[in-house]
């Protein structure tokens, strides 16, 4: 945080100080640096190393300014990027000083004689600070007649980081940053003098979940990202403010266009999300657009069993006469927009007379859906309680894994100061790791919360019977913050949508009769439904037993919530809306081909409940948002939603607002403690960042980097098993059984931990389950 | 006579002078004894009025550094030796070390208790396995002895003493990289401030000391500070080892008063190689500007230096004859700190990068005289523009020499080459000589 900000935040007063900076008065507050104070007026002076969000280094000298306190002069100009500014200090810059101009000079024709002049074919070659700077401050012509360093070229730091030493500046921003805000220091200089260079431990590669900010941050071409290295010229590039689909963290993105295609995502700056920063899988994972599986074409299932490809009405028409009339339910997934979800939403309502629809593409409860219905959506949590909180509570929740922003605020304030982060996870992940958290088994260790703790609950917490219960019982006697972190972009959107039986729009209670007559209005129809709706598992058990004819998917995979549910698909009418080919347009009747984040506009809610809006990257595209083919759908069926375009769908869900009477009330569930049958044992899983999730297809740079799946039990275990580290088990369940590596780790006797859509360990379609009792022997 | 002042140096002959035996025959450890009757804030106090200034190279006034330490803080305090002693030349700590390792000890004990440190570290140029294990014995001996370890003397004292053997990078002469080495990591130097007085040794409030500063402490608190101010000139008080190194007959440690000049210390040292005239010597290693055969009466304390254009650094006078080639020697050194720059910051690490091969062209007699303009051009953008002294070290060499004899670089380029015949310069070699 700089100065400023913390200014801001604190709300204390600050002591200000004014400096002359080239004869200019500036007034700014006590800490801040020479350089930044500058830039308050205006003044750029030259540099590399230094970054807003890293500590000073001090190293590549290229910001040397002249400086005198109280009258006395320093002998030799300063770093400006490490002094912080101080009363009666008169600051010259190259602007005004000599010294320091001929300093700068200096400097950037020694960073450029070992720099090769290969601009024209570097990534960074148009937007590269060293050739703007060089430009600026540099000579027209080098004095350097000798031999410069070389070395081989590029080595692969990780599958997705490559790095070209000569270039390298040794500004040490890259390793700055994976120490001190990753928190992952497996990169580190080496050597000395100009042989210096970034490496990596020979064991260790740079397998860090945010090492795409270092290719980002990288103040000369050294880093490149393997799977944009030699696409594009900057300047051939569009580039688009965007969102990204991955994770509720709610990233601010840039998404860089070159003739239509997608070539690089990186990292937008909000200073109250994402600061600077993003994360692999938010940089790397947009391959799936251009996939080879990408559906580009309406498609409906003829006499002979195979799909066909179809026009736009036929496939409409043909979708409308299966859904008319029958009894349907909806499903929609992770990746929705706030507007597709209510397109979705009001589809169900309208089109289907039904509250048969849930977002969740996932293991589910009923308390969880009570939970939703009655407190999620008035949680008012943001990242800048995390930053004030004395206490951070982690409930089914993997920061690192599941919302990598969340762990990147965490790590922050915990970097800075004494900050208690206590989990109920089973065994210490990586990201608990580096947060020094206290492992709980149950919700009662946990003490002296206060107002000012912060209690982070993840949708995992649902698969614990009566654990939203504790939690909800727990916030109401501490007085400390909650919040609801989902794993996907989507669902908290899709919550206020009404993609969920009890709510509609705007947080409506289905149960309430008002609420119904108010969105009944709005929308034109007479009624809505009073169904009691289904949960996603409940409307997957209706279409086997043949309660429900058909179906309405966007965006889910079956195998996310039981290994049976393709078959439960097949002797229903499947209309799928997708982006992709998966295993449900394999079974679908009819395929509708939608757009993706980048083809699109929209918005997602993050997890604070922002929105999160972005417009379409790619201008000429001829994919639609789901929410436009839910309505031509609806048209076609006879029972129009209305919602043509996504800015039509965003100025009616901004019209209708937010429910502002009776809310729904929690109910309560009480914790059943599971008993583990003997010579079983208890397993649980969560998913990784990098793992087999769709949005993640085509890029096996980013997969090269995921973690390998291994199988987490105690050492009293192994040693009863009598395998040793790296040695494989088996894992059985009713269902089936999955053989993993062992990784010996702290934790109880009783409980296993396995990936749950990693390479090797797919839990639901490998087990049956994401959690429950499992027979282990050694393989 | 003599104008000696044997301190350090006074038992260097007798056989055992290196063991605690003959340390304590000859009255060492009486100071520990003495020191301990006393307040530490009155040991700070004598150290500062004697006018102590550190042997390392700096002559920053050892009982300031004392004095910058804040007390009262509950937080742990440490004395750490700079025993790295590698600049070119510079040859005091490891001899004292070998041959008088006890009077450190007994230095590092005395300061530990002035400072409230519990705990000192001597940081070891780990090349030197002779020295090492040297001191590891007087170490473990001083513990036996019950001068190191819980309550020391009786009284109450504890001190734990650790020595540290470095992996040989001139670098971690510097303090803060010293620092950093010495808690694991690359060393390399840290941003200042805070200073080390404030956040050192792992964050906590650290005194780094020169072995010969420390070593200096015992005989002040023996004989006073009048004894020692008896001993040197106004501002540079005392005593200190002079190490004469290269075309001298009689080359070695000569510990004198500081004031005294080359003049006198090359007839304490047989003078320069018979059948030799005096070109060029370093006043206080490659480090700091050379002199001529100009400079023989330049008092050799920390002002008299400094006013010749100089710095007394570490008092190692290497001394060349005219057999010597200036450029080729500066050449040398130019390399060494190519080879020793820590890489951190831009104009040490590619600025000496540049000036080996621009120095190795002119050595070769390639160039002009424009290129003697840009070779100090470059020195202008290096000096004082680099993370830390190291750089300004390496500039000083070819500042001075380019100062002295730019002719001689000339003749490099009318001669096509290099002029000497650089077998005449050595020592094993007389044809030609």
């Amino acid at each position: 945080m700089t100065p400023e900000q913390a200014l801001l935040e604190t709300q204390v007063a600050v002591e200000m100080i004014t400096v002359v900076i080239d004869g200019f008065e500036v007034t700014v507050p006590k800490g801040t640096l020479v350089i930044r104070a500058a830039e308050k007026l205006g003044i750029q002076i030259p540099r590399f190393c230094d970054h807003p969000l890293l500590e000073p280094e001090g190293a590549c000298r290229q910001c040397l300014v002249d400086i005198e306190i109280n009258g006395r002069a320093f002998p030799k100009p300063q770093a400006s990027c490490t002094i912080p500014v101080e009363n009666n200090m008169i600051v010259k810059t190259q602007l005004t000083s000599p010294v320091a101009e001929k300093a700068q000079a200096g400097i950037m024709e020694f960073l450029l004689i070992n720099h090769p002049l290969d601009c024209p074919v570097c990534d960074k070659g148009g937007e590269c600070p060293l050739q703007n700077q060089a430009m600026s401050t540099g000579r027209p012509e080098s004095r350097f007649e000798g031999v410069k360093r070389t070395f081989e070229k590029p080595i692969a730091i990780s599958s997705q980081v490559l790095l070209d030493r000569e270039r390298c500046v040794l500004c040490a921003r890259c390793t700055r940053f994976s120490e001190q805000i990753a928190g992952d220091p497996f990169i580190t200089l080496n050597e000395r003098g100009a042989l210096q260079q970034v490496g990596i431990y020979e064991e260790d590669p740079f397998e860090s979940y945010y090492s795409g900010n270092t290719v980002q941050i990288c103040p000369v071409g050294a880093l490149t990202g393997t799977s944009y290295r030699f696409r594009a010229r900057p300047f051939d590039l569009v580039s688009v403010d965007s969102a990204c689909e991955h994770c509720a963290s709610g990233c601010a993105m840039r998404t860089d266009i070159r003739r239509g295609k997608t070539l690089r995502r990186l990292a937008g700056d909000d200073s109250s999300v994402n600061e600077e920063w993003n994360c692999d899988k938010g940089r790397w994972a947009f391959k799936y657009l251009t996939s080879r599986e990408r559906v580009t074409s309406p498609m409906i299932r003829g006499e002979d069993g195979e799909l066909h490809e179809a026009s736009w009405p036929e496939a409409i028409a043909f979708a409308a006469s299966g859904l008319k009339g029958k009894q349907a339910g909806v499903l929609v997934g992770g990746r929705a927009t706030v507007e597709d979800a209510y397109g979705y939403s009001k589809f169900a309502r309208v089109a289907l007379g039904t509250n048969d629809i849930d977002f969740r593409s996932r293991p589910h409860s009923d308390e969880e859906t009570s939970f939703l219905s009655s407190i999620a959506l008035g949680l008012k949590t943001t990242y800048k309680d995390i930053d004030k909180a004395d206490q951070v509570v982690l409930l089914g929740f993997e920061p690192e894994e599941e919302s990598p922003i969340v762990f990147l605020r965490i790590y922050k304030q915990l970097r800075k100061r004494d900050l208690r982060v206590i989990s109920d996870a089973p065994v210490a992940s990586r990201g608990s790791i580096k947060l020094k958290a206290n492992l709980i088994s149950d919700i009662n260790e946990i003490s002296g919360l206060t107002s000012k703790s912060v209690i982070l609950v993840g949708e995992r917490l649902a698969e614990k019977v009566g654990a939203l219960t504790n939690v909800v019982n727990l916030v109401e006697k501490s007085g400390a913050k909650l919040a609801w972190i989902p794993r996907r972009a989507g669902e908290r959107g899709a919550l206020a949508s009404g993609a969920i039986s009890t709510l509609l729009p705007g947080g409506r209670p289905v149960s309430d009769a008002s609420a119904r007559v108010d969105v009944a209005a709005a929308w034109s129809v007479d009624s809505l439904p009073t169904n009691t709706g289904r949960s996603t598992s409940e409307i997957l058990h209706a279409l086997i037993v043949n309660n429900l004819d058909a179906v309405v998917i966007g965006g889910v995979d079956p195998l996310d919530i039981s290994s049976n549910a393709l078959s439960q698909l097949l002797n229903s009418f499947v209309v799928s809306l997708e982006i992709t080919h998966s295993s449900v347009t394999a079974v679908a009747d009819v395929v509708l081909p939608v757009a993706a984040v980048i083809e699109k506009s929209g918005s997602f809610q993050d997890w604070q409940g922002s929105t999160r809006s972005f417009n379409k990257a790619v201008e000429d595209s001829l994919s639609r948002s789901d929410v436009r083919i839910l309505s031509m759908l609806a048209d076609e069926m006879g029972t129009p939603i209305n919602l043509p375009t996504v800015a039509a769908t965003a100025r009616e869900i901004a019209a209708l607002g937010n429910w502002d009477g009776k809310e729904i009330t929690f109910e309560e569930t009480s914790e059943t403690k599971s008993v583990i049958t003997e010579g079983k044992m208890n397993l649980t899983s969560w998913r990784l960042l990098l793992d087999l999730g769709t949005l993640q297809d085509g890029e096996a740079n980013l997969a090269g980097t995921a973690r390998k799946a291994s199988a987490r039990i105690s050492k009293a275990r192994a040693e009863k098993l009598r395998v040793s580290d790296g040695e494989v088990i088996l894992i059985s369940s009713d269902l089936g059984s999955l053989k993993l590596p062992v990784e010996v780790s702290e934790m109880s006797d009783e409980q296993i931990w396995v990936p749950r859509n990693s390479i090797d360990s797919q839990v639901i379609a490998n087990l049956g389950f994401v959690s429950g009792q499992v027979t282990v022997v050694k393989a | 006579m003599s104008k000696l002042t044997p301190v350090l140096s006074a038992n260097w002959d007798e056989a055992d002078s290196f063991t605690i035996e003959g340390y304590k025959r000859n009255g060492g450890y009486n100071a520990v004894a003495k020191a301990l009757t006393m307040e530490p804030d009155a040991v700070i106090s004598m150290i500062k009025d004697s006018g102590l200034r550190g042997r390392g190279g700096a002559g920053f006034p050892t009982g300031s550094k004392w004095g910058f330490i804040p007390q009262g803080d509950n937080k742990e305090h440490y004395l750490v030796v700079n025993a790295d002693e590698s600049e070119p030349g510079t040859c005091k700590d490891m001899p004292l070390l070998l041959a008088n390792p006890h009077v450190l000890i007994e230095g590092i004990i005395i300061g530990s208790y002035a400072i409230r440190a519990n705990h000192a570290f001597i940081y070891l140029r780990g090349e030197v396995v002779h020295v090492y294990r040297r001191v590891q014995q007087a170490i473990e001996d001083a513990y036996k002895a019950g001068l190191l370890g819980k309550n020391i003397g009786g009284k109450g004292f504890d001190l734990e003493l650790t020595l540290h053997a470095g992996a040989g990078a001139y670098i971690c002469g510097e303090e803060t990289a010293l620092l950093d080495s010495l808690e694991g990591f690359r060393g390399q130097p840290r941003l200042r401030p805070p200073f080390p007085a404030i956040a050192g040794l792992y964050a906590k409030p650290t005194v780094v000391n020169n072995v010969e500063s420390i070593a200096s402490v015992p005989a002040i608190i023996n004989n006073g500070i009048e004894w020692f101010q008896a001993m040197g000139t106004e501002k540079s008080k005392g005593f200190t080892l002079y190490s004469l190194s290269g075309h001298v007959n009689n080359p070695g440690q000569f510990e004198a008063p500081l004031g005294i000049t080359l003049r006198e210390l090359l007839e304490l040292a047989g003078g320069v190689r018979t059948g030799h005239k005096l070109k060029f010597w370093t006043p206080g290693g490659s480090s700091t500007p050379m002199f001529t055969d100009e400079h023989l009466d330049t008092p050799l304390d920390y002002e008299g230096v400094s006013a010749a254009g100089s710095m007394l650094g570490t008092k190692a006078l290497q001394i060349f004859d005219e057999t010597t080639c200036v450029l080729r020697a500066t050449l040398r050194w130019t390399e060494f700190y190519k080879h020793e720059s820590c890489g951190k910051c831009t104009p040490c690490r590619e600025g000496t990068w540049w000036l080996v091969q621009m120095l190795q062209d002119l050595e070769d007699g390639k160039g002009s005289e424009a290129d003697l303009a840009k070779l100090l051009d470059l020195c202008d953008n290096i000096a004082g523009r680099s993370f830390c002294a190291l750089a300004d070290g390496a500039v000083a060499p070819i500042i001075s020499s380019l100062k002295y004899f730019r002719d001689e670089y000339l003749a490099h380029q009318r001669n096509g080459g290099c002029p000497f015949d650089p077998i005449a310069s050595t020592l094993f070699k007389t044809v030609g000589a």
